[in-house]
């Protein structure tokens, strides 16, 4: 399997093809829907946000509390397809990518085709295997919101799918 | 008459609830387990991963899914048991608090409208039966949302009847594609009230994957409907397949004369699920 690591640069992601199965190290940010929520507004009042969009990459996930001992508890994706409103505007801001589960719409495929990016597929309900594959866990914004506020993660070798390329190829079916 | 302590139940609740974090049900792990030999590719990797995963969740002490759910409690209470102690629905929430705070399980109830974060999982959303005998049955189920979300009810007419049923399943499963988990579980309720038909879809995902309604008219929608799931081809993850569902579990209760619920209830893949009598 292939292994990559972040930041990818742009032909690491013009070389890679939906359906591709791959290994993914390196640091993530993550927002889910409340975290998008709050991001969304300090654009709106122009205001710095609590990490640099570019080229970064947004996984969403909200993770377990870590067990003693561990970076992070388990942190599997949550459905991409809630974050449809927010993800293409991101993408025209400048983030490398995303990672989630399931199909996004047509409005992300055509931003990530646009822009040159790449949606990763996590596996839905291997928490635990991805939780064990965090390194260092941080939170760096929004911590009121718990499980929802914005991680930053050091990930080693996440398995994930190339779900969406940048040639807007998606692996799920239209 | 037998006494009970209320207590007794929420440590009950709070049994079950850490081993069903950490656990898929027998029968789930055996569905997936076929799955992932009747698959290739993507979808395999997939299944492969996730039958992975709950070997290290074992061996970590960590849920199997970072999405542990509503709490949904369904206590048949016998009605020669008397209760003492805490109020039923406070030993039940105390259970799950003690539950997902030991088990560095998720807390994910929120107000619907400010979305603060309860910040212990509670409240759990309880059902109780009264029922004959002097035992307390006690099932816990983690309920993600990922695959709530695309639950539906469907108010039928009785002239739609059995085609409308088949084809309300396999509809919700098709507008689901790939955002629940898939395959999925799928539990139907058909009949009874607005409200009561979506309890019963609950009450069919408690059954085992896998097994028949008794009623083999009704075990035949259950056949039918598995059938038409899995020529969807969204297949696991939606990565493409033969199986986009494990089972379908339907359950019947009679309605009103003019009417026909038929409530459908998405599991993920993630079939947890947890029994024990008191």
């Amino acid at each position: 399997m292939k292994k990559l690591t972040l930041p990818l640069s742009a032909d690491e992601i013009k070389a890679l093809n939906a359906g591709d199965c791959v290994l993914l190290s390196g640091t993530i940010y993550t927002a889910r829907d409340c975290a998008h929520r709050r991001i969304f507004e300090l654009l709106d009042r122009g205001e710095k946000l609590p990490f640099d969009l570019k080229d970064a990459f947004i996984y969403y996930a909200g993770p377990c509390p870590a067990p003693a001992g561990k970076a992070c508890g388990s942190c599997g994706p949550t459905t991409s397809a809630r974050m449809n409103i927010f993800a293409p505007h991101l993408l025209n801001l400048g983030l490398g990518g995303m990672i989630g589960k399931g199909e996004m719409s047509e409005e992300t495929r055509q931003a990530i085709q646009r822009n040159g990016r790449v949606y990763f597929a996590a596996i839905g309900g291997a928490g635990a295997s991805y939780g064990n594959a965090v390194k260092t866990c941080e939170c760096v914004a929004f911590p009121d919101l718990l499980s929802e506020a914005v991680y930053r993660m050091e990930v080693e070798d996440f398995p994930l799918v190339v779900a969406i390329d940048s040639k807007g190829n998606s692996i799920y079916k239209a | 008459m037998r006494t009970l302590s209320t207590r007794e139940i929420s440590d009950c609740v709070y049994r079950l609830a850490r081993k069903a974090g950490l656990t898929l049900t027998k029968s789930c792990r055996n569905a997936l387990l076929s799955a992932e030999n009747a698959e290739t590719g993507a979808a395999q990797f997939a299944l492969n991963a996730v039958l992975e995963n709950e070997k290290v969740a074992r061996r970590e002490q960590m849920p199997v899914c970072q999405d542990t759910g509503m709490s949904v409690v369904l206590i048949e209470l016998g009605q020669d048991v008397h209760l003492t102690g805490a109020p039923l629905k406070d030993a039940v929430d105390d259970g799950v608090r003690r539950a997902y705070r030991d088990g560095n399980f998720r807390k994910s109830i929120c107000d619907p409208l400010t979305r603060a974060n309860t910040g212990d999982n509670t409240p759990a959303h309880l059902h109780v039966e009264i029922v004959a005998g002097d035992k307390v049955n006690v099932c816990f189920l983690p309920k993600g949302f990922g695959s709530e979300n695309m639950s539906r009810l469907y108010m039928l007419t009785p002239a739609e009847g059995r085609e409308g049923i088949v084809n309300a399943i396999v509809e919700t499963v098709k507008l689901a594609g790939s955002r629940p988990c898939p395959p999925v579980y799928v539990g139907v309720g058909i009949g009874g009230s607005f409200d009561g038909c979506a309890l019963l879809a609950k009450k069919a995902l408690l059954r085992d994957v896998g097994s028949e309604n008794p009623r083999a008219d009704v075990a035949s929608i259950e056949k039918e409907a598995l059938a038409k799931i899995n020529t969807l081809g969204i297949g696991a993850q939606g990565f493409g397949g033969k199986v986009t569902a494990i089972g379908v579990s339907c359950e019947v209760a009679p309605t009103h004369i003019a009417g026909l619920p038929v409530a459908v209830n998405i599991q993920c893949h993630c079939v947890r699920c947890e029994k024990e009598t008191l």
